[in-house]
């Protein structure tokens, strides 16, 4: 039987990166086929190959045996080929069906043509067992929700004549709860059922075993893996994803031993912009010797704790006493208290990317006196530290400039060791007192990921106290001693890690079980 | 086809970028020389001779620059923080005012002090209503968020009806036969001559230490540091615990300084008194002027020589071969452009057949 698609030999290089190299790979009709490998390994560019954003520099794209002309996005919609990316794409304030017409429509007719395409998503929504209220406003929707219309967009708008035959999903569950994931995973069997042909690009182990067929793993631009899920384990993966094998740091069960009270916040409530509690009573205590871990889906008031702890908040009503001393809501005062800050967002909020490293590794200290004089920055003394920060924490990236590095040249990897080395050396050989992690791995590689595990148990074992707050529940169970859920502002019990299990959790995102008493 | 930034730009490319887009500003400029009817060869020749060609052109030269280093620097710090204050040329007025209005205290007498107490006590005057002029516009921004660029640029309006109606009122020369002027300041309080026959002034001086000493804020010290972080990222300048408000209050102070001693020096250096007619835009040519130097204070210099050598160039060409002086302002206003294109060809390439830029 023809293949669904076929790609044959394909290499591209940018300039002497070469980011696919020679890359064969076949989907069968109603496969789900995982594309999986690190940042950088190569995905992205195979599918914007395949999307005809780029031009493959070798190889064929075929599609049911037709060669599909390079590098025409519309080429690949008028075959059949269906995209989901990443990040939503839908207009907020349109209704379903409106989101479904924008851009499928040819822009120069007088009217749309709104009962056709009407007609044409409920039929594709049945067909497939999604449903979706066309007239639904998009902001009233859930995440889960924009996702299925996103699919559906796909669905719809690609191969109008024929069909879409081919869809593909770009780290669909990046966004979701558990659940939501769930009910992800049981339409793509729908989609599969009915002969459609899925890839689906990840980077978790986890939910690649439990959806795909086969599984492509990437590495470094080349393929170095096609193999049946059936036939795979998670430590094989990730070993193949990684070249080597990993180990991921755990946290010993049992391993905290009580210690005193670093952190308490007693009813803490924090207002937004218009009113509305975004952290809304929030009760917690934290330990040192012990890590305790937020989960929760992003959007939930984590932003709002985590800046309350960076000292860049101020509480509207209750208590939050560091060391048992209120705490004034200046960033200056917390790291003076021994807190060490890891900001969620590296690029944005962690880092001046236009400085170079040096500077970025004593941008929190810089006034101090080990860094300064009279106002004028011992440049000497700041420089040496960078050095000695990027030997410590193992910051690669800066061979040809040294620590004059422009630091946005560095990888999302590096740039979170530049930060970690900098909150966890603030104080020489001393353990801060606390250390608030913020999404610490979101992006990384695993290697990367590894790293951070270990530094964050390491300063545990020093005697931090750890407050990490994560979406990804693999890193959660990992690492934490004690686990609070976030939902709508209110914050669970923290409860040790050994009495929550995924579905407890899973309902608590959702809101279930929070507020019960 | 889409631009992609570099990871690093070369120290030749760097270079290369100021040089490139001064021919091709001279390139495009040749076709309005050409329109106007004149040898193009010719005109550049006099434009530069005019500008650079002799001991007066240097000394013109090098007169129109003093006031343009100074908003120069007063832009380039405040661009820096991205504190856009396109209000020098209204701090460079009251900064004047404040100037005349101390050295002319008591009808020009100035109570009889010593004129070296009353001379730093006006520029004292100047730099200070220059800064209090910005003060309130950095304040609304770094409270409120109301934007600089609206604020500042009204000032300079309400700043220059102001001065007309002092030198029309309060502040007029009663021995200037009626001309809305004010009171010349008293031969002490003139800054000496720099240059013999020649009309430039130490004021020359002062501005090429301050913007030495800028360069070395910038560069050496917690402020600039600060500074340069805030303007490059602000939100993580905060989370680092750096006090981004104050520190765009400071810079204001600062900027406004600059720009207000600007007026002061040109008083005290070249007019002696003032008129409504006193800069012709060099609080305006000041943003060009930072901008054509990348906002690094050595640089305001070079390109404050060049674009007052531009002008003063521009002024000989059109008496001989009678092409309009505004060409100069075509001139200027084409490199600012050409420049920021070639900045950002420097620091970006252009990469074609790619939508994403990163290979993942």
């Amino acid at each position: 039987m023809t293949p669904a698609l076929a790609l044959t030999g394909i290499t591209k290089r940018f300039g002497s990166l070469v980011a696919n190299d020679a890359i064969s790979l076949t989907l069968a009709q109603g496969e789900v086929l995982a594309l999986l490998g690190e940042n950088g390994a190569g995905k992205s560019t195979l599918v914007s190959i395949l999307f005809g954003h780029y031009r493959a520099d070798e190889g064929t794209v075929e599609v049911f045996g037709q060669p599909l002309p390079p590098g025409q996005p519309k080429a690949a919609l008028a075959a059949g080929i269906g995209m989901v990316h990443q990040h939503f794409t839908l207009a907020d304030n349109l209704s379903v069906l409106d989101n479904v017409l924008l851009g499928t429509e040819p822009l120069w007719l007088p009217f749309s043509r709104r009962r056709e395409a009407r007609a044409a998503l409920v039929d594709t929504a049945q067909r497939f067992g999604l449903q979706v209220d066309p007239d639904a406003r998009v902001a009233e929707l859930s995440v889960g929700e924009r996702q299925r219309v996103e699919i559906l967009k796909a669905l719809v708008s690609v191969g109008q004549r024929k069909g879409a035959r081919i869809l593909i999903l770009d780290e669909p569950t990046a966004v979701l709860t558990p659940a939501e994931a769930e009910s992800l995973f049981a339409t793509l069997q729908q989609l599969v059922a009915q002969g459609l042909g899925v890839i689906f690009i990840s980077h978790k182990l986890d939910e690649v075993l439990r959806v795909s067929h086969r599984i492509a793993v990437l590495r470094g631009g080349k393929l170095v893996a096609t193999l049946p899920a059936a036939e795979a384990d998670k430590a094989m993966l990730a070993e193949l994803m990684v070249g080597r094998r990993v180990e991921m740091p755990r946290r010993e069960p049992d391993a905290a031993v009580p210690q005193a009270e670093v952190c308490t916040l007693r009813g803490a409530t924090v207002r937004g912009a218009n009113g509305r509690a975004v952290l809304d009573g929030v009760s917690l205590s934290l330990h040192a010797g012990e890590i305790v871990a937020i989960a929760g889906v992003a959007g939930n008031g984590q932003q709002a704790l985590a800046e309350l702890l960076f000292g860049l908040r101020e509480l509207d009503a209750g208590e939050l006493m560091l060391q048992g001393r209120a705490m004034p809501a200046r960033a200056s005062a917390w790291m003076q208290a021994g807190v060490a800050r890891i900001p969620e967002d590296r690029h944005a909020v962690g880092v001046v990317g236009d400085l170079p490293v040096w500077e970025n590794a004593v941008l929190e200290r810089f006034a101090t006196p080990a860094f300064s004089k009279l106002g004028v920055i011992k440049r000497g003394a700041a420089r040496q530290h960078a050095q000695s920060l990027i030997e410590r924490y193992d910051v690669r990236g800066t061979q040809s400039a040294g620590v004059d590095t422009p630091t946005r040249a560095l990888s999302g990897g590096n740039m979170q060791k530049l930060i970690l080395g900098r909150a966890l050396m603030a104080d020489g050989e001393k353990a801060p007192v606390l250390i608030v992690a913020d999404q610490p791995t979101w992006g990384l590689d695993i290697g990367a990921v590894a790293y951070v595990h270990r530094q964050l148990l390491d300063a545990c074992a020093k005697g931090s106290a750890v407050l990490l707050i994560s979406e990804d529940l693999d890193e959660i169970f990992a690492l934490a001693d004690r686990i609070a859920v976030m939902h709508h502002g209110h914050l669970s019990e923290a409860k040790p890690a050994a009495q929550w299990t995924l579905t407890d959790i899973g309902l608590a995102m959702t809101g279930e079980a929070v507020h019960a008493p | 086809m889409h631009l992609e930034r570099r990871a690093q730009t070369s120290r030749a490319l760097q270079l290369a970028a100021p040089l490139i887009a001064i021919a091709f500003t001279l390139a495009v400029s040749s076709l309005l020389v050409l329109w106007a009817g004149a040898p193009v060869g010719q005109a550049y020749a006099l434009l530069i001779e005019g500008g650079f060609g002799s001991r007066f052109a240097w000394g013109e030269t090098l007169t129109r620059a003093t006031p343009l280093i100074l908003t120069g620097l007063a832009a380039a710090v405040a661009f820096r923080a991205r504190l856009f204050n396109i209000g020098a040329e209204g701090q460079l007025y009251v900064g004047a005012l404040a100037a005349v209005a101390v050295g002319g205290l008591h009808g020009g007498s100035g109570f009889e002090l010593s004129p070296w107490l009353l001379f730093p006590l006006m520029m004292v005057a100047a730099a200070l209503a220059g800064a209090l002029l910005l003060l309130g516009p950095a304040l609304m921004k770094s409270r409120l968020g109301v934007d600089e660029v609206v604020t500042t640029l009204l000032l300079n309006f309400i700043v220059l009806l102001f001065v007309s109606m002092m030198l029309d009122g309060p502040m007029k020369d009663p021995t200037a036969m009626g001309w809305p002027q004010s009171v010349a300041l008293q031969d002490a309080l003139q800054l000496g001559k720099l240059i013999e026959r020649s009309r430039v002034h130490t004021g020359l001086l002062g501005a090429l230490v301050l913007a030495v000493l800028l360069w070395a804020l910038l560069k050496f010290t917690t402020t600039g540091f600060q500074i340069r972080a805030v303007g490059a990222n602000a939100r993580a300048s905060a989370f680092a615990g750096m006090p981004v408000g104050w520190v765009t209050v400071k810079v204001a102070l600062l900027s406004g300084a600059l720009a207000g001693l600007a007026g002061a020096i040109e008083v005290a250096g070249r007019t002696g008194y003032l008129t409504l007619d006193m800069s012709p835009g060099y609080g305006y040519s000041g943003i060009v002027i930072a901008m054509l130097a990348a906002l690094n204070p050595l640089g305001v210099v070079a390109a404050a020589i060049f674009v007052a050598g531009i002008l003063v160039g521009a002024d000989s060409m059109s008496r001989a071969v009678n092409v309009p002086t505004y060409i100069a302002d075509v001139i200027v206003s084409v490199s600012l452009l050409s420049m920021l294109v070639a900045t950002l060809f420097a620091q970006y390439r252009v990469v074609f057949n790619r939508r994403a830029s990163h290979a993942g």
